[in-house]
């Protein structure tokens, strides 16, 4: 059918490394899944983090999709959205969004992944409203939440990706769409959510995680190429850095074929 | 026997689409979207609706940018593979329409109770998140057995609710296949029903799986015969989503000179599911086809 990536061109900068930011992004994103975990799979990157982790590394993962999707095989062909007709397939089950979310609630999810817009040290997360919500005051409007406060509220662990800017990374998000851990240790519990909170943030630059004790955002490893001062300069407030602080490891060659055959025109994954 | 419900889709709007309804399409989420009513909503110049879905892709966006909404009570507005939908970003960034913000599953869940009459459903998602700043429907309640902390979601009852299905009868019994999203809540919340299908069949047909039956076909107030009717999304068993379509209409959405050329040419200048399929063009409808087809076996229901 033609599809082209959007925008900027389809070439992937052999030139500098054998890889795309958004390939390594996807892959990392697909380490996240333990084999055998339920996975609870959002749109755009994510259906192609589960479609490479359950053809790789996680056989056994399940993938749940909001829209009443529960599959245990990979979609036979690349797809763009989770209601495209691969993905009903063979599915393992076809039902209703209340089925699929009461999974979710009763705490039958391992992990669940999430986009975002603007982000802040404790990891909740703001898809809704730039500056303030009252006309005249929203700057600027994003599309809301869809099922991902669902996911950051109810599932065991969820894992944030999004891109790493200043702009995006702020002290405190304008508006709480999808919670992380509030203001800080014990705020879930004190709100009433039964479990969970962020596990990881997969930015362009890094990968990030949540100190056990204060629930702060901390560099847990930065990308090939990437300088932790880079990180530091595009996070809007003192990052706290991990003193095992790695690098991100790269795709490996079976990753990024099997990721060139489930995106094959770099649809999602161009840079 | 039951009288015929069989109307065209632009009668079925005039009838159960009045200005000032609220009316919830986009049930199943990505797939089975009721473009062609959305289009006939926009050419009968519908005004002040309140629109009512889970994620509408970009349906929700073309109706808010032709001016017929006041208020809209979704969890997502967008456009699926590409992100923002602009006339939406407008309307609100300028305050000419009223955004209720849900998630999902609070979504569903007020269809639930609207559904099942009752006033408000629990759920445990939301919680400390700022939708309770934007949503009136949620408010958090103590569980009367356990003490919990939960969010009550307040009961949805649409005016109307427009389904897309593969087939229905005339009298509003319609099979529907594959994720089905709040479809079933939708219907059974709505004090209308309007059932848009690839196909009109006959009641045999229906009857001889009524598993596969949507909602009971006595609360169907309409049945309009919407070939491509759901068209760019996806049908299972019809055709495969149109990405193209998705792509190109973030750019002819981005200004409202642009959208409107955008209307002119795909809504204002089609009068029916004839026109849209012609203007789509048989190499387009060729590429969007089944390419391997997957029957089920078929089951009995004898006795």
């Amino acid at each position: 059918m033609g599809i082209e990536s959007r925008g900027g061109s389809q070439t992937r900068p052999y030139e500098t490394r054998p890889y795309t930011m958004a390939e390594l992004m996807v892959t990392a994103a697909a380490r996240e899944i333990n084999d055998g975990d339920v996975v609870f799979v959002g749109m755009r990157l994510p259906l192609l983090g589960f479609q490479l982790a359950k053809s790789t590394h996680a056989p056994s993962a399940v993938g749940v999709y909001e829209l009443g999707i529960t599959r245990d095989s990979p979609a036979p062909e690349p797809i763009f959205t989770m209601g495209d007709l691969p993905n009903l397939y063979r599915a393992q089950w076809l039902a209703d969004t209340a089925d699929v979310m009461g999974l979710l609630q009763r705490g039958g999810v391992d992990v669940s992944f999430i986009g975002g817009a603007q982000v802040d040290r404790f990891g909740n997360l703001n898809t809704s409203y730039i500056g303030g919500v009252e006309p005249g005051k929203i700057e600027t409007r994003l599309p809301g939440s869809g099922g991902a406060c669902d996911l950051a509220s109810l599932a065991k662990r969820h894992i944030i990706i999004m891109a790493h800017e200043k702009r995006r990374f702020v002290p405190r998000v304008d508006y709480i769409t999808s919670a992380g851990y509030g203001d800080g240790p014990g705020w879930r519990e004190r709100v009433g959510l039964p479990r969970g909170g962020p596990s990881a943030v997969i930015t362009t630059l890094g990968v990030l995680r949540f100190d056990p004790e204060s629930k702060e955002m901390t560099l847990s490893s930065v990308h090939p190429g990437v300088a932790v001062k880079t990180v530091l300069d595009s996070t809007g407030w003192p990052l706290r850095v991990s003193p095992n602080l790695t690098q991100t490891p790269a795709p490996i060659q079976a990753e990024l074929d099997m990721l060139r055959r489930f995106d094959p025109h770099g649809f999602w994954t161009s840079d | 026997m039951p009288s015929s419900k069989l109307l065209t889709l632009s009668e079925a709007i005039s009838r159960f689409v009045p200005d000032g309804s609220s009316v919830t399409m986009g049930t199943a989420l990505e797939s089975f979207i009721p473009f062609a009513a959305g289009h006939e909503i926009m050419r009968q110049r519908k005004r002040s609706l309140t629109l009512i879905g889970p994620i509408s892709d970009i349906l929700f966006d073309q109706i808010i940018g032709a001016g017929c909404v006041s208020k809209v009570r979704a969890a997502w507005v967008g456009n699926v593979i590409t992100g923002s939908a602009y006339n939406f970003r407008r309307a609100v960034e300028s305050g000419t329409i009223e955004v209720e913000d849900h998630s999902n599953l609070t979504l569903a869940m007020g269809l639930r109770a609207g559904a099942m009459g009752v006033p408000f459903m629990p759920t445990r998602t939301a919680l400390g998140s700022d939708l309770f700043k934007t949503n009136p429907s949620l408010k958090t309640i103590s569980c009367p057995f356990t003490g919990d902390t939960l969010t009550a979601v307040a009961a949805l009852v649409p005016d109307v609710t427009i389904i897309h299905v593969q087939r229905a009868d005339e009298y509003g019994n319609a099979h529907a296949w594959g994720n089905l999203g709040v479809t079933r809540e939708a219907c059974l919340a709505s004090k209308h029903v309007v059932v848009m299908a690839e196909e009109v069949v006959s009641p045999e047909v229906i009857s001889s799986d009524p598993n596969r039956v949507v909602t009971p076909g006595f609360r169907v107030s309409a049945v309009a015969h919407a070939p491509w009717g759901a068209h760019p999304s996806p049908v299972p068993g019809y055709y495969n989503r149109d990405h193209q379509a998705f792509l190109d209409y973030q750019r002819d959405s981005q200004t409202p000179e642009a959208f409107a050329n955008w209307q002119a040419r795909w809504v204002d200048g089609v009068r029916n599911s004839g026109d849209y399929v012609a203007l789509l063009g048989e190499e387009r409808i060729a590429g969007l086809r089944l390419k391997k087809h997957a029957l089920a076996e078929a089951v009995d229901y004898g006795y």
